[in-house]
């Protein structure tokens, strides 16, 4: 079977593993390195990106992500995990992850205030999909190679490049389980392929 | 077509702070210190708890100019207080874009009987709660995150663990419970009926419940965390103590990793003095600031 990891330093992954396990994956909650070892993708989910950071470096998590993800297997960043995957943060010059080519703007709806709910049509995923965005990032730019799936307002708000998928809103936060499923895909087709 | 101000925005903010801390600050030095120490959020505050106490007289809200330059001075969310039942308090906070506020029984209230309808703002709060009755009355008025009242400034655990407890105990009876007598139960305690019979179903709250009000030391944060709270306030208790910085990163740390406790061992080696505390009995009943709202 395949398994997913939820990057459980810190926010809302029992969210994210209730939808794994709705996609039809097993989940497990990641809170030491060597965890990685035993799943074919990551999660890493929304939460405060600084905090995260933090926990990240307390850890030595950062270098064992990246060649987790060098290794084809995919990664998934929802709102601050976004964040800590982009390879250039505006305003900062601060990168975390820094594994997929996008340029990312934090906080770049404004404040809690200006949170919202809209609907997104995710180029291959779903056309009417509730999209919860919390003092939510956008990505500002892309690379050659990242595929834009959506956008509100005009601003990219999910891109995926190879392995790598990225969203500055909540899919773990509905009952809508699509986009997780995508990444279950893409997850599943990876493990055939490294398993050859 | 978009939609601020939703149940699933306000509370969904609530959710992203999980298994994290929320500390008191009260100037741009502390805020920073805070952020980099790891805190999910700042409350931004005139004193601390521990100070309101000492200086006694009316407890209001914070001057907006220390909220404005913690706001400025960090980039993870930032709550402020206003007092039970204040409506232009919450007003004056909302406009000035706070992330979250917290309809707080550690200022003197405003409204002896009335809380603030808080389903009216686009602003989420959070309240305090003793038990299931006081949980839910808040949750109807409108609040989209919890915490124990516990007893705030006095850097004493005690009433933050009877509150999870209480909580937590009720929440499992009333799993054990049927629909009629649900209704009487709604009753007794003061609650409505529909969110009890969906707490019920559920086996859970629906929104994150936050210990409060006496957190000083790590082990203090990893005890609340593994009582069942989602997360911590700690308000007094770094501030007060010897070495914030270095107190602040350990209670982090022991927040995320609550159940290792060689590492919770580690991080309490050399802390230096915690902030000194009260014993419960020393406190009047007017001194009890959890009495102070239903």
């Amino acid at each position: 079977m395949t398994t997913i990891g939820v990057l459980g330093l810190q926010g809302a992954f029992r969210e994210h593993v209730r939808s794994v396990e709705a996609s039809g994956a097993s989940a497990v909650v990641v809170k030491r390195k060597e965890q990685l070892d035993e799943i074919d993708g990551l999660i890493i989910p929304g939460g405060e990106s600084t905090t995260i950071r933090r926990l990240i470096d307390k850890y030595e998590f950062l270098e064992p992500i990246q060649s987790f993800g060098k290794q084809g297997n995919p990664i998934f960043g929802t709102c601050a995990g976004l964040i800590l995957l982009a390879s250039e943060i505006d305003g900062s010059y601060d990168v975390h992850l820094g594994v997929m080519d996008i340029k990312v703007r934090r906080n770049a709806f404004g404040r809690q205030r200006e949170s919202f709910e809209a609907h997104l049509d995710i180029d291959g995923v779903a056309d009417d999909f509730n999209a919860v965005f919390i003092r939510a990032p956008y990505i500002e730019g892309v690379g050659e190679n990242t595929k834009v799936l959506a956008r509100y307002d005009g601003h990219i708000v999910a891109a995926q490049e190879d392995q790598y998928l990225a969203c500055s809103f909540h899919p773990e936060l509905t009952d809508d389980h699509r986009l997780t499923a995508h990444f279950v895909g893409m997850v599943e087709e990876a493990k055939k392929a490294l398993a050859l | 077509m978009s939609q601020t101000g939703t149940d699933r925005v306000k509370r969904g903010m609530a959710e992203m702070q999980k298994g994290g801390v929320i500390m008191d600050v009260v100037n741009a030095e502390q805020a920073k210190i805070a952020e980099e120490a790891g805190a999910v959020a700042v409350m931004a505050l005139e004193r601390v708890p521990a100070d309101i106490r000492a200086a006694g007289g009316v407890a209001r809200m914070a001057d907006p100019t220390i909220v404005e330059e913690v706001m400025n001075a960090v980039s993870i969310p930032v709550m402020a207080k206003a007092r039970i039942g204040h409506i232009t308090e919450a007003r004056v906070l909302e406009a000035m874009g706070v992330d979250y506020i917290d309809e707080s029984e550690v200022l003197t209230p405003a409204d002896e009987i009335y809380h603030i309808k808080k389903d009216e703002y686009t602003v989420p709060f959070v309240c305090g709660c003793r038990n299931l009755g006081e949980a839910t009355r808040r949750i109807r008025e409108g609040a989209s995150m919890l915490r124990t009242k516990g007893e705030p400034g006095t850097g004493n655990i005690v009433e933050a663990v009877s509150h999870m407890r209480q909580v937590q105990s009720q929440i499992r009876h009333l799993r054990g419970l049927s629909e009629d007598e649900v209704m009487v139960y709604a009753k007794d305690n003061g609650a409505p009926f529909d969110l009890l019979m969906e707490i019920r179903e559920e086996g859970r709250l629906p929104v994150v419940n936050f210990a409060a009000g006496g957190i000083a030391t790590p082990a203090d944060a990893s005890l609340m965390m593994q009582l069942g709270a989602d997360g911590v306030f700690v308000g007094s208790g770094i501030f007060k103590s010897n070495n914030p910085e270095k107190f602040a990163r350990a209670i982090v740390e022991a927040t995320t990793h609550y159940d290792d406790y060689k590492l919770i061992g580690e991080l309490s080696k050399g802390l230096g003095t915690a902030m000194k505390g009260m014993e419960m009995s020393t406190l009047t009943p007017e001194q009890r600031m959890q009495e102070r709202s239903q």
